[in-house]
């Protein structure tokens, strides 16, 4: 269960040791897009002897290069038992197929002691029609919107009211919840509009995502809380868990009708609060 | 082979050139060279013998990089000169 996971540019030793002092569930360190072609080698070597030597007591994600250049190295070098999980850009069934191939065969002969799980980044129209096929495969662990991809594979124009990823948004969201995995919301790349992020991060809470992705520390606290649930939805949560253990059946609280579906919402709310360290 | 140069001057990193040699060199130049100048030879050499490499010369310009760090960009610049 995360909220908000932080995209760190791995080739800067910097910010690969100041990552994981932000308050953010997740870091996803980044051999992608946030390293030129030149530096892909010296920031992959850069990652692996910082994960060899810094222990990080958050979730760690490494976004790989889907490209027949790199794409082995990358899963090579961090295939280790400090990696969690595999963020694979431009994720289709081929890459997925041989991104699972590769750890399980890491894992068995570096003897890991946990399964790392892979995080499709859906960001072609492709991808968002087949994503049913693609979060159905193993290892699925969640999933990623890439909305400045998406938009610029379906040529239109990325905005600030996000209407144009309201599609994947809902799609994803969907899929990621009949699958119970996590679904990260695209990052909001202007770091400096804090309106505009609440805004968006609360649109894409409200369509079902579960977390969303920061490129910048000061995004993580805006995404933690709106990613968690409020005082006053823990407290309700509280009191209907609280009268529904003394109660059988539907009952009325502030008189609204009250029956299972909603003590199951109280029941997860307050599970996310107690993980969230919010009670 | 020519040298094989990787990291930078930005600070937390360090900036590592290394070329052919009859033997190992090392120089260095660090604004904390008082302090960790033993150090960073130490890692730098360190380095070398995991890759059993003792004919090269190695430029180190430090900006206050952690030992990882130093040891990461030994390694890829090693390999970018053999690559040349």
């Amino acid at each position: 269960m995360i909220r908000s996971c932080l995209f760190v540019p791995a080739h800067n030793p910097g910010m690969l040791q100041t990552a994981d002092l932000f308050d953010a569930d997740a870091v996803i360190f980044d051999l992608e897009d946030a390293v030129s072609y030149e530096e892909k080698d010296a920031a992959r070597s850069l990652l692996v002897e910082f994960l060899k030597n810094f222990k990080i007591d958050i979730k760690v994600i490494v976004r790989i290069n889907n490209n027949p250049l790199w794409f082995y190295h990358d899963v090579a070098a961090i295939a280790t038992e400090r990696l969690d999980a595999v963020l694979l850009p431009k994720a289709d069934s081929e890459s997925l197929k041989k991104a699972l191939s590769l750890l399980i065969r890491f894992e068995k002969e570096r003897h890991l002691p946990k399964k790392i799980s892979l995080i499709p980044l859906l960001e072609t129209a492709t991808a968002i029609m087949n994503a049913e096929e693609l979060l159905a495969r193993p290892r699925i662990g969640g999933v990623m919107l890439g909305a400045e991809d998406f938009t610029a594979d379906m040529g239109i124009e990325r905005t600030k009211s996000g209407t144009e990823i309201l599609y994947p948004r809902m799609k994803i969201a969907l899929v990621a919840r009949a699958f119970h995995i996590i679904a990260i919301d695209t990052p909001f790349t202007d770091i400096n509009d804090e309106a505009g992020l609440i805004k968006d991060a609360t649109a894409a809470r409200t369509l079902g995502m579960s977390a969303k992705a920061a490129i910048h520390p000061r995004q993580i606290s805006h995404i933690n809380r709106i990613f968690a649930p409020s005082a006053a939805q823990i407290e309700r949560a509280q009191r209907i868990l609280k009268k529904s253990a003394d109660t059988a059946g539907v009952f009325s609280l502030d008189g609204k009708m009250i029956d299972q579906p909603i003590i199951e919402r109280a029941r997860k709310t307050v599970e996310k609060a107690k993980r969230y360290k919010l009670i | 082979m020519k040298n094989g140069v990787c990291g930078s001057m930005e600070s937390n990193d360090c900036l590592i050139t290394v070329e052919p040699s009859d033997k190992t060199e090392i120089i260095i130049e660090s604004i904390v060279y008082d302090f960790y100048g033993m150090q960073i030879r130490e890692v730098i050499i360190d380095t070398l013998n995991e890759l059993n490499i003792d004919d090269v010369r190695v430029f180190c310009i430090d900006r206050g990089a952690l030992d990882y760090t130093i040891k990461a960009r030994v390694k890829v610049a090693v390999e970018r000169m053999r690559a040349r």
